[in-house]
């Protein structure tokens, strides 16, 4: 509870904050409104008031801020018009819906379950892949010093290179020799969260200090002995800190994965969302993949406690 | 088919080369410590390009290395200000305003035990969120040019970088602060005596993982609409027009970029930590 207290000041603060942002953000479509509504406005008139700073208009026309958050397609919508359009889009368009799971038992194209499905399945394909392509190079590479020496320094390397960059291309040669849907996209996340794994795992197989890989020589360990029961264990938390990297990686990956091929997902959500100006969709599908990688980081926390407790660790 | 023999045979070769090399009694050299990944990079590139002319991919999936690099020199002149637009303006005012305010405001978030137990959860929250996301309502508010890829930038290094230095400062012992105080120090003092050099490992830790971030930003905010120039913007056209070759050779210079950056960042760590253990030879 001792905790929880300042963790809620800042995020009060946060949304107190973005509450009164909005004014001056949406100050313009604010008066232009009530203009047409028949408000006596100064200056008069949009062409008037574009250049004119944004505080200023806010000082001088402080008795028709009503609007500010209410604005359908605000430059910043209110917090409770994004949560609204996050309630519609999830709950209510899946419940009581036409297109909806309980009238027409698919999930509905428009709703942020659908697309965020599309997105996690791809997250959690590639993330698999990635991450397990990358604990076996990582396994070679401690074992084999010749791929340790040819491998290694490209893989770290690769950590400061933005290979997000590679994305369009991997979608659209894809999609030239016949492969679409979930797979490009996957391919995307699991080359991003490939390079973390590996470079974590490697520090992890190579942690067990001179003392203990010496006791397992005395007892007469062979290799394969001492990397199941050495190695390996001693890798664990070193694995799950990259896993974490990894997965939220891969969520960034599969989300630019969407931006090329219109079909769904939250990426294409949110570009659907800016193209046609729909802000309120767009911090909605932010605010979803938000949580989603949240709740995705947190799950791999979880099953590290669990882990690390039945290794004996104490936590 | 005889090129994708000579793939098969130079890339056993070159590997058992290696191994000799890695395994030999040289192996502690540093010239061949530097020699077997080139030699594995450019074996890469080789086989690369051998199996791409025998098997005759055609180019709109993969092109050949020669192929990339010619487009690399030949469009100098267009990749050039791509580069500046992307990474001198977007990535690298970014970086140097989310970086400043993230350090200043890791100061204030140090001063105040109640900001650093709040703030610092949130922080780490936020670090884990993919804030690209963020990129297409920066770009609506701070239009095409490089001001939003900046905004982008700002938004995605600040956490990594404030959580990096509150950790850091934080990290002086009991002894070190005490020993300031029998000096009669300030605030400012021990902030700017101790505090602060102590904590720079960490705050260069944070300024490496940013300069990824950074650029990584401001190429993903280019695909939500830019200029016409960037390299954002001249990887989504030249892959809407097929032209892989130049898609490669933005991504080399994107490669290079990221490289030199973090680097240069590395090379001022060394200069200015050179006191702390991880950085002595």
């Amino acid at each position: 509870m001792k905790a929880l207290g300042p963790i809620l000041a800042v995020v009060a603060a946060i949304i107190a904050l973005w509450y009164v942002a909005a004014v001056p953000m949406n100050i313009q479509e604010v008066l232009t409104q009530a203009e047409r509504a028949g408000a006596v406005v100064e200056p008069e008139g949009a062409m008037n008031r574009r250049d004119v700073n944004r505080f200023a208009l806010v000082l001088r026309n402080a008795d028709h801020l009503g609007e500010s958050w209410s604005m359908e397609r605000a430059r910043l919508p209110a917090p409770h018009q994004v949560v609204k359009e996050l309630w519609a889009s999830t709950w209510d368009e899946e419940v009581s819906g036409r297109r909806g799971i309980v009238k027409s038992g698919s999930l509905s194209n428009r709703s942020l379950i659908y697309h965020g499905s599309i997105t996690l399945g791809a997250t959690i394909v590639g993330f698999l892949i990635g991450s397990g392509l990358g604990i076996l190079l990582a396994v070679g590479i401690v074992h084999s010093k010749t791929m340790d020496m040819s491998v290694m320094p490209w893989a770290i390397v690769s950590q400061t290179i933005p290979i997000v960059a590679l994305a369009p291309m991997i979608i659209v040669v894809l999609y030239s020799i016949g492969v679409e849907g979930l797979l490009p996209k996957a391919v995307i996340s699991a080359y991003l969260s490939f390079f973390p794994v590996v470079v974590g795992m490697v520090k992890g197989l190579r942690s067990p200090d001179a003392m203990q890989t010496d006791l397992l020589r005395t007892y007469n360990a062979s290799k394969p002995q001492a990397f199941w029961m050495l190695r390996l264990p001693a890798s664990v938390p070193y694995l799950f800190a990259s896993l974490k990297i990894g997965i939220a990686a891969s969520l960034v990956g599969a989300i630019v994965g969407e931006l090329p091929v219109q079909r769904g997902g939250l990426g294409a959500r949110m570009l659907g969302g800016s193209y046609y100006g729909q802000t309120e969709q767009l911090w909605a599908a932010l605010l979803f993949a938000a949580a989603m990688a949240a709740i995705l980081v947190w799950l791999i926390g979880w099953i590290e406690g669990k882990t690390l407790r039945r290794m004996g660790v104490t936590q | 088919m005889i090129l994708v023999f000579a793939a098969v045979a130079v890339w056993i070769g070159a590997w058992a080369f290696n191994g000799w090399l890695a395994n030999g009694r040289f192996s502690d050299l540093a010239s061949v410590r530097l020699a077997v990944p080139l030699i594995f990079g450019a074996t890469v590139i080789v086989v690369w390009e051998l199996i791409v002319r025998g098997l005759q991919v055609p180019p709109v999936i993969l092109p050949p290395p020669s192929t990339i690099v010619g487009a690399f020199f030949g469009n100098f002149g267009v990749l050039w200000p791509d580069f500046v637009q992307t990474f001198a303006k977007g990535a690298l005012g970014g970086y140097v305003i989310g970086c400043g305010s993230a350090l200043l405001t890791a100061i204030l978030v140090d001063r105040y035990d109640f900001l650093r137990r709040g703030l610092l959860p949130v922080g780490n929250f936020m670090a884990a969120l993919p804030i690209v996301g963020t990129a297409p309502i920066l770009v609506m508010w701070f239009g095409f040019d490089w001001q939003s890829k900046a905004a982008v930038v700002v938004v995605m290094v600040f956490f990594p970088m404030l959580v990096n230095t509150v950790a850091g400062l934080r990290d002086t012992s009991a002894m070190q602060r005490d020993l300031m105080r029998t000096y009669g120090a300030s605030y400012w003092q021990t902030l700017f005596k101790l505090r602060f050099p102590a904590a720079l490992p960490f705050i260069f830790n944070g300024l490496k993982i940013a300069t990824t971030l950074a650029l990584i930003g401001a190429i993903v905010a280019e695909f939500f609409g830019s200029p016409t120039r960037g390299l954002g913007f001249r990887i989504s056209t030249s892959v809407g027009t097929l032209a892989l070759d130049m898609v490669w050779a933005v991504i080399v210079v994107a490669a290079l970029t990221g490289t030199a950056f973090y680097g240069a960042v590395a090379w001022l760590e060394r200069r200015m930590t050179f006191w702390h253990p991880s950085q002595r030879k």
